[in-house]
């Protein structure tokens, strides 16, 4: 698994796929945090990084699907995949070496906004006047956020042959994940039903608050676990 | 016997790929297998590299059986696909250490810098493979094959390709590995057969319609030319 993951690393950081989709979601973060009058927190007048962490599931949901796309899915295109496959690795040992790969390359995307929290520390009045429990809650929520687009993506990208195809399913599943459940929850006969518990967001703002609940947990978790046990029984479709 | 296949058939939808075929390789041999385009060569090489079940039928390779043993058997087979799909991101050297990582080789550089000696990588080392000539990733792919110095090589159409001079160079490789190990290539050129084949598996829709010798392969079809006794017998 190890191997797969440093081969996998290594192509990505060897052609521009890595340092583009990275380098894009910064640039679009910064705007929205700092430029954007609508969402800028210069202009909000408060040091708090709330908007960071609702703007960035909604980034996550296009660079995620766009750094997964290729994974398995270019495997099967060019037929790299036989090579994987005719080698003594389990399809368990390819799926989590390609999902801990991309995994990594989100905390890599993730790693620079450190310095946002630090700017707004730096911003408080007086200085560090910071929910830092809330921001240290929210970076656990980003990163199991992350892990389940992962896992989605990863997922997508293993039911086709097409990249684009991969990308625009992963995109579509992982907003509906994120906030479809919510959305339906509006809906007449769902009202009493609980039914935004599926969602990701429910979770997601759970952990935010800095709560760390078993139960959200449990529920990232099981999502990661379900959609890359997916990937693993569709890549053993080729054992029709 | 390395490589012992029985009763094996293959069914795509509705369409028999092979159809009942039994055969067996042993060390020490090459073994040629020859058929027209879609006679089943590759789906036989494909089940016994454990990448397709066969739908009926039991395959094993140095006593391990293809489905229920696929890693061990993995473990012992070289495989180059007919395809040979590579990373084309990756530089050689970084293709071979991750196939040598997978087989867990130790000194894994050394055992590198043997392989590329041996199939001529060495002027182009440096290089991409993406930025490589068709016959220098032919012999990637057969540098990957044989990396994990495995017991059984599996070549689907090795020398595709490659030039006249390259030919020489990689036959007598092919040559020099079958004397200890199992070899079975498939491919279309007949001298080729005839400069590195000893036994010889002609294949026509799905069933085995020659399992000889070269020499007997003569000898039954009144010298005839390899080509003329294909041509016979697939037409």
């Amino acid at each position: 698994m190890l191997t797969i993951l440093q081969k996998e690393i290594t192509s990505y950081l060897s052609s521009l796929v890595a340092y583009v989709t990275i380098g894009v979601f910064l640039l679009v973060l910064g705007l929205f945090l700092w430029v954007f009058p609508d969402t800028s927190i210069l202009d909000y007048g408060y040091a708090d990084l709330g908007n960071m962490f609702s703007t960035i599931p909604y980034l996550f949901m296009f660079l995620i699907p766009a750094i997964t796309m290729r994974s398995l899915a270019e495997e099967k295109k060019e037929g790299t995949f036989e090579l994987l496959a005719t080698r003594p690795i389990t399809d368990w040992q390819i799926v989590l070496g390609k999902y801990f790969a991309c995994l990594l390359l989100v905390l890599l995307a993730l790693l620079p906004t450190l310095v946002y929290v630090y700017s707004v520390h730096q911003l408080g009045n007086p200085i560090g006047n910071l929910d830092v429990g809330a921001v240290i809650g929210s970076y656990i929520g980003l990163f199991l956020l992350g892990g389940t687009f992962v896992a989605i993506g990863i997922f997508a990208s293993s039911i086709t042959k097409n990249q684009i195809i991969a990308f625009t399913l992963a995109v579509f599943m992982c907003f509906f994940m994120f906030s479809g459940f919510d959305s339906l929850s509006g809906l007449l006969s769902f009202q009493n039903s609980e039914i935004q518990n599926l969602g990701i967001n429910e979770h997601y703002g759970a952990i935010s608050r800095g709560v760390l609940d078993t139960r959200d947990l449990v529920y990232f978790l099981s999502m990661i676990g379900l959609f890359l046990l997916f990937t693993k029984t569709v890549l053993g479709g080729r054992k029709w | 016997m390395s490589i012992q296949v029985q009763n094996l058939s293959k069914t795509y939808g509705t369409q028999k790929a092979i159809d009942a075929i039994s055969f067996s390789a042993e060390p020490g041999k090459v073994l040629g297998f020859l058929g027209p385009n879609g006679a089943g060569k590759s789906t036989t090489m494909k089940i016994l590299t454990c990448f397709i079940p066969q739908t009926s039928g039991t395959a094993t390779v140095n006593g391990f059986d293809t489905v229920k043993e696929a890693l061990q058997v993995r473990q012992q087979i070289g495989y180059l696909p007919e395809s040979n799909a590579l990373y084309p991101d990756l530089y050689i050297k970084e293709a071979l250490t991750f196939i040598a990582s997978v087989h867990k080789i130790h000194h894994p550089e050394k055992r590198i810098a043997e392989v590329i000696e041996e199939t001529g990588l060495g002027p182009e080392q440096q290089k991409k493979i993406g930025q490589l000539s068709k016959g220098y990733k032919q012999r990637v792919g057969l540098a990957q094959a044989i990396l994990h110095n495995p017991q059984v090589l599996i070549l689907d159409e090795p020398t595709s390709g490659l030039d006249p001079n390259q030919l020489i160079g990689i036959r007598a490789l092919i040559k020099e590995l079958g004397k200890t190990k199992t070899v079975i290539l498939s491919t279309h050129i007949m001298q080729e057969v005839e400069a590195v084949c000893d036994q010889v598996i002609i294949i026509n829709k799905g069933k085995i319609v020659a399992n000889e010798t070269l020499a007997q392969l003569h000898q039954q079809h009144q010298n005839q030319s390899l080509e003329q006794i294909f041509i016979k017998l697939t037409h």
